[in-house]
């Protein structure tokens, strides 16, 4: 059973591969239509509805609101969103530490340059 | 009663100054990062109860002779309106300010704790849009971004490590694998409770040498024991490898990815300067330079050193053992000493 999580992944993955905006109409049969997880469900279109609304709250959809229907289009693109999600992990702030463990910190290029010289001959 | 104050308050510097920076400096931690761990939660464990102790215990000397019989005296004031002749101004002084400094710490724990879930949370909604499963790893998801990255996100049953695709191409096969055991060490050690209460500690008394010389220790000791949990599944040279790839490709990396590659849909007015944020922190990331936290967990890579005997082991658990007694004993009953 697909959650509200899961559709809202779905929906956002429609709407970043297209630079149109879209009506729920058309969302929901791009569902139907859509590859796994969501193959062939056939969704009312007020669930998508309230699927783009939680995303509108969320900031991550706009609404047209001179169109009738309303059409949705993605505020930023996905990439956007990729370097500002990287950024949270890769800025280092002693408070953020504790919110996650990254594998490893930069490395100072003395550090790096000792270790692909001793690396270098293995 | 009135000299176990002062022996509490004798603790409490010692345990706020001169012990953490000579534990800093030491090098032995490195040989045995779980018993320094150790050493470091009872320091602070100890400190903070003899910090607040010492003022309780100061500041109610006069009403009894151990702490049970002179907090029960207090209360029986504030309550009853009696006069106590030999409480000055300066005891409720002290009892006060051992009262704040009390709630002060569990306040900014509770805090702390709060904003460390929120920000985990907005960043698990964020990544289950933005990443999918690993087709071959368990509870590790994977995210489209050229930048060679690894992490885990702790959050109990929906932990999860992440890994960009560029990590997936610049390392082979063991290499990731050295990767990943090292970010599952994290979760499964629960190393994310350690950095909370530290993190915890330092903003409640940033001024304190202990509180920032134990949160820098702390981070640096639970990368070393992820290391060796790593060491146990890969080799030394594979681990190195993964560390140099990850350490200097990510800086690099982001330098590239920051120009928009990103145009294929207009980007709206309001997130121009998205972009633009990337760089700033990560300049100021490139001047960490040599005392960078990863010196020392790379140096003990580099030469390997044996792990600390028995008997150092053994001692050093209990100086932590023992600190973790006195306190308790100092507060509650002092008569056992003298």
């Amino acid at each position: 059973m697909a959650t509200l999580g899961d559709l809202e992944r779905t929906v956002m993955d429609l709407l970043w591969a297209t630079t149109e905006a879209t009506t729920a109409n058309e969302l929901r049969d791009a569902i139907a239509e859509a590859p796994a997880p969501e193959a062939g469900r056939e969704l009312a279109v007020t669930t998508v509805l309230t699927v783009l609304s939680r995303l509108e709250k969320k900031g991550l959809v706009e609404r047209e609101r001179d169109s009738r229907p309303h059409r949705y289009r993605a505020v930023t693109s996905r990439e956007d969103h990729t370097a500002e999600l990287m950024h949270e992990v890769l800025v280092t702030a002693p408070d953020r530490d504790a919110v996650l463990a990254r594998f490893i910190g930069s490395v100072s290029e003395a550090e790096a340059q000792t270790l692909r010289t001793l690396l270098g001959g293995s | 009663m009135f000299w176990a104050s002062w022996l509490l308050a004798a603790l409490a510097i010692v345990l706020a100054w001169p012990a953490p920076i000579i534990l800093s400096r030491a090098a032995w931690p490195a040989r045995a990062p779980f018993t320094a761990m150790v050493l470091w939660q009872s320091i602070a464990l100890a400190g903070g109860l003899s910090m607040i102790g010492a003022m309780l215990v100061w500041g109610l000397a006069p009403l009894g002779d151990d702490l049970l019989a002179a907090s029960g005296a207090f209360l029986d004031l504030l309550s009853d309106d009696a006069s106590a002749p030999d409480l000055g101004v300066i005891h409720v002084f002290a009892i006060s300010a051992g009262v704040l400094l009390f709630a002060h710490l569990v306040f900014t724990l509770a805090l702390t704790f709060v904003r460390v879930r929120r920000q985990r949370a907005r960043h698990r909604n964020m990544l289950r849009l933005l990443s999918s499963p690993s087709t071959d790893q368990p509870d590790t998801v994977v995210i489209r971004h050229p930048a060679p990255v690894a992490y885990c996100l702790p959050g109990g049953a929906r932990s999860v490590t992440v890994m960009s695709d560029g990590l997936m191409e610049l390392l082979t096969r063991p290499e990731l694998d050295a990767v990943l055991t090292h970010e599952n060490a994290h979760l499964h050690q629960r190393h994310h409770l350690l950095l909370w209460a530290f993190a915890a500690w330092r903003s409640a008394l940033p001024w304190l040498p202990t509180s920032r010389l134990a949160q820098g220790a702390v981070s640096e000791l639970i990368e070393m024991l992820a290391d060796d949990e790593a060491l146990r599944h890969v080799d030394r040279a594979t681990l190195m490898r993964a560390i140099v790839i990850v350490g200097s490709g990510t800086p690099t990396s982001m330098r590239q990815e920051s120009t928009p590659q990103s145009s294929q849909q207009e980007e709206p007015p309001g997130t121009a300067d998205a972009q633009g944020d990337v760089d700033v922190p990560l300049a100021g990331q490139d001047g960490r330079g040599a005392g960078s936290p990863s010196a020392a967990r790379i140096r003990r890579l580099l030469s390997p050193l044996p792990p600390l005997g028995r008997v150092q082991q053994a001692s050093v658990l209990a100086t932590a053992g023992l600190l973790l007694v006195v306190p308790p004993v100092l507060l509650l009953a002092p008569e056992f000493l003298g």
